[in-house]
């Protein structure tokens, strides 16, 4: 997983409420059996006609947009299927930070698995970077993990919040996967100890 | 002790370690893997020469992809991307040692289907899934959840996960349902309710006597649409009706075992005092058969309602409204029992077990379905399938003019062939009517299995308190 630090980058107005994951990638792309490539696919049927023709009034298909790195977004973005394709797809395409009032949970979670910060802000400052948004490539939003902070093309500022051990593992672009296993000697006496308590678990 | 709710106790018997910060690994007794979620995890263990810590807690079926109609043993009825799927799935299970059904199994089925039918879901478990509706589970007052392929990858390795513990909500329906209203009707007025992010941050209790009187396959139909609220997981308190539910299926406790986790299990409720950070309460005898109009399972409205005027919404719903009613080709104002149906469809997680079936079959028996009408009835398991036909539910639906399909998801995300054309709009006992989940530009209207029924038979939506 890439480390994530500080960005800057064009950032891409989708003030849509409840943008699901079926949105982010449609069901026929969940097909394949490798986590790479989803990016062409990403909004598939918003960006796309069914003839594979690109849809000009799709916000990342605007010359200004085809290079965002940042998505800013309407309210609880991510809500529906628990299908990682879509951080995936995000990923691939290039982005690598989403800034919302709220987030689903499992998508949220899907995010930080994959290098992708999901940034939760209240309304205010999320309706401001909207509009920061809608400025087009000449507006670099910035990002800085580290600080909690982010930045507009103005200068305005915004803090967040974020749980610490996703931001130590976000920074330093940890495998979860290792750093539980340094833990085996607790699962192998809890697992004792629940097998003892409930045997027929 | 301090009083605790359900969540808290289940949450503190499985942790296994905590961190200062309150991270926790969080131990999982069953983890259910399908086709669409599972290979990229898979494909992580070998390139980093891991096992599965638990394979006897592992149990995978292979669902979203598999045809539903005859002939499916045939590989030339699936698509080249969905061939690979299911036999990825076919190959793991077999190399990493796992339970398996595949699809020549009778006990193969939708995964939450299958998992509580064949006592793999028990009261005070911890359950996950790469799949969203896992939250199914909690009808057996079981803590079970969605997770991503990288956490399904963690749980394979480890057989816990890196959680942090939710806030508790309780979601109370008091007093008696009047008739015509279903399990699906009280967890669809429930979203109504709270809306798609309402349940955001917390883990849900469902309770109070409405809940109380439902069956295990109604429970199951609330439970499974909590994702749909945005909470991580909905739980209902075990009762006689759920040991009664558990009690003699292949993988639940026996004998002494079983004396044992009867014990346990009625341990299991919230404290009279517990904390609530969260509480909801809707009264039973309020809820009508309900309907969503948009394209966001918050769009309940009442069957006897109109669509609404996206104006008469607040902040970015507005907007969001107008989408939804465009896509969907409605107009504000008109009557819901107005609306014209072209497809129905039977099935899913949601509403996909026997009693579904049962609730269905009795608004269609001795009626056919509208000319012009496809109707499909698509059991949620193989056993499901097998019981509606003993039980003459089958021929039923076939006299009606159903088609009567082979276990699978089907046409509730349409990954499979069964799947909406463009601008055709179905009745739909699933979960969500997002744009284009059962088909490119579909459009879907969640009801209850009564309420799916009485539309297949008139042709536009239709309160089913008239048929009855």
């Amino acid at each position: 997983m890439d480390k994530f630090e500080k960005l800057s980058g064009i950032a891409a107005p989708m003030p849509l409420v409840n943008i699901d994951t079926d949105m982010i990638i449609p069901k026929q792309f969940l097909k394949t059996i490798q986590r790479s490539g989803l990016g062409k696919n990403l909004f598939d049927e918003m960006r796309f006609d069914r003839e594979g023709k690109e849809i000009a009034d799709f916000v990342l298909n605007k010359p200004q947009y085809r290079e965002a790195q940042i998505l800013v977004a309407g309210d609880n973005f991510g809500c529906g299927s628990s299908r990682e394709h879509a951080p995936w797809a995000l990923l691939d395409f290039g982005i690598r930070s989403v800034i919302s009032n709220s987030f689903a949970d499992i998508f949220y979670n899907n995010c930080f698995k994959n290098g992708i910060l999901p940034i939760v802000l209240p309304q205010e400052a999320v309706d401001v970077l909207m509009k920061d948004a809608e400025k087009g490539s000449n507006a670099r939003i910035e990002i800085d993990l580290e600080n909690q902070v982010v930045t507009s093309s103005d200068g305005e500022t915004f803090s967040f919040e974020i749980d610490a051990f996703k931001k130590h593992c976000l920074l330093n672009g940890l495998d979860d996967i290792g750093l539980t296993m340094e833990k085996g000697s607790a699962i192998d006496a809890f697992e004792a100890k629940a097998a003892a308590a409930r045997p027929w678990v | 002790m301090s009083p605790k709710t359900l969540y808290d106790k289940i949450w503190d018997t499985h942790v296994a370690h905590e961190s200062e910060d309150g991270t926790c690994l969080l131990y999982i007794d069953r983890h259910l893997v399908h086709e669409v979620t599972s290979p990229q995890a898979f494909e992580g263990l070998r390139m980093t020469g891991r096992k599965v810590r638990a394979p006897e807690k592992t149990i995978a079926v292979p669902d979203h992809n598999v045809p539903t109609t005859h002939g499916r043993e045939n590989p030339d009825q699936m698509t080249e991307d969905s061939r690979i799927q299911v036999a990825a799935l076919d190959k793991n299970a077999k190399d990493f040692g796992i339970h398996y059904y595949p699809v020549s199994d009778i006990r193969q089925g939708i995964v939450h289907i299958v998992g509580p039918e064949q006592g793999w879901t028990l009261p005070g478990m911890t359950v996950v899934c790469g799949d969203s509706h896992t939250a199914t589970h909690g009808a057996f007052g079981a803590l079970a959840h969605g997770i991503g392929t990288s956490e399904v990858e963690h749980v394979l390795a480890t057989q816990t996960l890196i959680q942090k513990k939710s806030k508790n909500m309780k979601v109370e329906i008091t007093g008696k349902l009047k008739p015509g209203v279903t399990a699906k009707d009280i967890t669809l007025a429930v979203i109504g309710a709270t809306g798609t992010a309402g349940g955001t941050g917390y883990v849900i209790e469902y309770c109070g006597e409405a809940i109380r009187d439902l069956s295990m396959e109604g429970r199951m139909t609330v439970c499974n649409m909590a994702i749909e609220g945005g909470a991580r997981a909905g739980l209902i308190a075990p009762d006689e009706k759920t040991y009664e539910y558990v009690k003699g299926r292949p993988h639940a406790p026996k004998g002494e075992q079983f004396e044992a986790a009867l014990a346990w299990w009625k341990t299991l409720f919230s404290d009279d005092d517990a904390h609530w950070d969260k509480v909801i309460t809707l009264k039973g005898e309020e809820i009508q058969p309900v309907v969503t109009w948009g394209t966001s399972p918050e769009d309940v409205l009442p069957i006897t309602a109109t669509v609404p005027n996206p104006e008469d919404f607040k902040g970015g719903k507005v907007e969001a409204a107008k989408r939804s009613i465009e896509y969907m080709g409605l107009t504000p104002g008109q009557k819901l029992t107005d609306i014209k149906i072209d497809t129905v469809f039977i099935g899913s997680c949601t509403n996909g077990r026997i009693e579904d079936l049962r609730a269905a079959a009795d608004i269609v028996k001795g009626k056919k379905i509208k000319d012009g009408m496809r109707a499909m009835v698509v059991p949620g398991s193989g056993l499901v399938r097998k019981q509606a036909e003993e039980e003459g539910l089958a021929q039923i639906f076939k006299d009606a003019g159903f088609e009567w399909r082979l276990a699978g998801c089907s046409m509730c995300l349409a990954m499979n062939p069964d799947q909406l054309a463009p601008g055709e709009r179905c009745a739909s006992t699933s979960n969500r009517n997002f744009e284009g989940r059962q088909g490119y530009k579909g459009r879907t209207h969640l009801v209850s299995p009564a309420m799916a029924a009485a539309a297949a038979i008139t042709g536009h939506l239709t309160d089913v308190r008239e048929m009855m």
